[in-house]
């Protein structure tokens, strides 16, 4: 038997992380909007590690690893709109310390534009985007000015 | 609900009640409205008048009720004399029009530019149609129709016919109606179909709407018939719209099965959708229907600005 054969294969896509906030259950494929909802990361700032269509108990999956930055519930819960089954676990020192599900706000604003070519929001008024949230559990929203229902919100997002 | 400073953006805004206090306040403002009387209540105060976009009716009427009212109005209806011209924002415009006036009315070409215009002024600000988005002051004068003849507009059978999809009128009106238990069908070409918001709206409501694309199954048994233009303006392609174009003209030879009391509604200008033999049956109600905006407004005048008859 070659030595190569005797090593135990189970690589960790993405190593553990002492201290952070783990986003994991991201819609697949959604990890990079995920990210550029959040705005992160920033220029030579912390560590982020992406594993896109990670096979999970429940299907494929993203996963997204912060280092050295707890993200707080309030920010992180405007990318229910498209990852409405993410879960948030901030680490300290290896441990899972914190971790809840994410749910929409009741309102946001500037993430991602109104699919409304003719949207007064749409044509460099001095204005954020800004939806309104009608459902929360099946993500449903509408554009706060022209109160149009978006088909597909991740299409647009900023 | 307080309407003193009030912005009168969308008909959703405003619960069943409200509704019910313009109309009554309405109802009020006629004999003024048709000037066998008299008032000076809105003496002093101004009224900016933003049409970005061609009306005969609303911006008319809304000048006249302020006139009737004593109110003065300054304002535009050919938006390229102005500085949106040199490129000025919508926002600016509106915080100029903020600085001269006691309330704004706006007209508009894009969907939600009324709201938009609510967050920069103070002063209240009354949508005359935004895009295809709402016209509530359309939609509150056709509700006062409908309540002066029929008397009550629960139940009543409504039929919203032509294009649903761009037309702002019909938009309004179904949410309104639905508020009311009204019944309601809309007829109309397949590719003008009311928006799915729209019909979510009114069956938050309770209300089923019937879609057909065929009036006939439905005009018998109507008691009001709302017809709407197909609106060449609002097609984003020639194509698309000569495909809908006349398909729908009422004309005598329909009308020949309808209830005795049907009444026909038309938010105007018509261009084929009515024939003009229609206009001297007992169910044309379109001119008069056009009048009401002048007592509904000065209605809503008196109202947002708290200066009361």
């Amino acid at each position: 038997m070659s030595n190569v054969e005797k090593v135990s294969i189970k690589p960790m896509k993405i190593p553990r992380i002492k201290n952070g906030t783990v986003i994991d259950h991201i819609t697949s494929g959604n990890a990079l909007k995920v990210l550029r909802i959040l705005g992160i990361p920033k220029q030579n700032t912390y560590t982020v590690s992406v594993a896109m269509n990670v096979q999970g108990k429940l299907g494929k999956k993203d996963i997204v690893k912060v280092e050295n930055r707890e993200l707080a519930r309030e920010e992180v819960d405007k990318i229910a709109l498209i990852a409405p089954k993410a879960t948030i676990n901030i680490i300290r020192d290896y441990q899972v310390t914190e971790k809840h599900k994410v749910e929409l706000p009741d309102e946001f604003r500037g993430i991602a534009c109104c699919q409304n070519p003719t949207c007064i929001s749409n044509t460099g008024e001095p204005v954020q985007s800004r939806f309104i949230v009608l459902d929360k559990e099946i993500p449903r929203i509408k554009c706060y000015y022209c109160q149009r229902e978006p088909d597909d919100i991740s299409d647009r997002i900023i | 609900m307080d309407f003193k400073g009030k912005d009168i953006i969308s008909i959703t805004d405003f619960s069943k009640s409200d509704i019910n206090v313009i109309i009554k306040y309405a109802q009020k403002m006629v004999p003024y409205a048709k000037g066998k009387e008299y008032t000076r209540i809105l003496d002093g105060k101004v009224l900016s008048s933003l049409f970005f976009e061609p009306s005969t009716r609303t911006r008319l009427s809304f000048e006249s009720a302020m006139n009737r009212l004593c109110g003065r109005v300054i304002g535009f209806a050919d938006p390229t004399a102005t500085s949106q011209k040199k490129g000025e924002t919508l926002a600016d415009t509106i915080r100029m029009a903020d600085a001269y006036s006691d309330i704004i009315v706006l007209r508009h070409h894009l969907e939600g530019a009324a709201r938009l215009a609510a967050e920069f002024a103070e002063a209240p600000v009354i949508n005359a149609g935004d895009g295809t988005g709402r016209h509530p002051t359309q939609c509150l004068l056709d509700l006062f129709t409908i309540q002066t003849e029929k008397k009550h507009i629960e139940g009543q059978k409504v039929v919203l016919l032509g294009d649903l999809k761009y037309g702002r009128t019909v938009h309004s009106l179904a949410y309104a109606l639905s508020l009311y238990g009204a019944e309601l069908a809309f007829v109309s070409p397949k590719s003008l179909q009311m928006p799915k918001e729209v019909v979510n709206e009114c069956k938050e409501q309770g209300v089923n709407p019937f879609s057909t694309s065929k009036l006939e199954k439905v005009i018998h048994d109507a008691d009001v018939l709302y017809v709407t233009r197909i609106q060449r303006e609002r097609f984003p392609d020639a194509e698309e719209y000569s495909r809908v174009v006349g398909s729908y003209q009422i004309n005598k030879a329909m009308l020949s099965n309808v209830k005795e009391d049907l009444i026909i509604m038309h938010p105007l200008p018509r261009v084929t959708e009515i024939s003009p033999e229609i206009d001297a049956t007992p169910h044309a109600l379109y001119f008069k229907q056009a009048f009401n905006g002048v007592p509904v407004r000065m209605a809503l005048l008196s109202l947002v600005t708290g200066v009361m008859l």
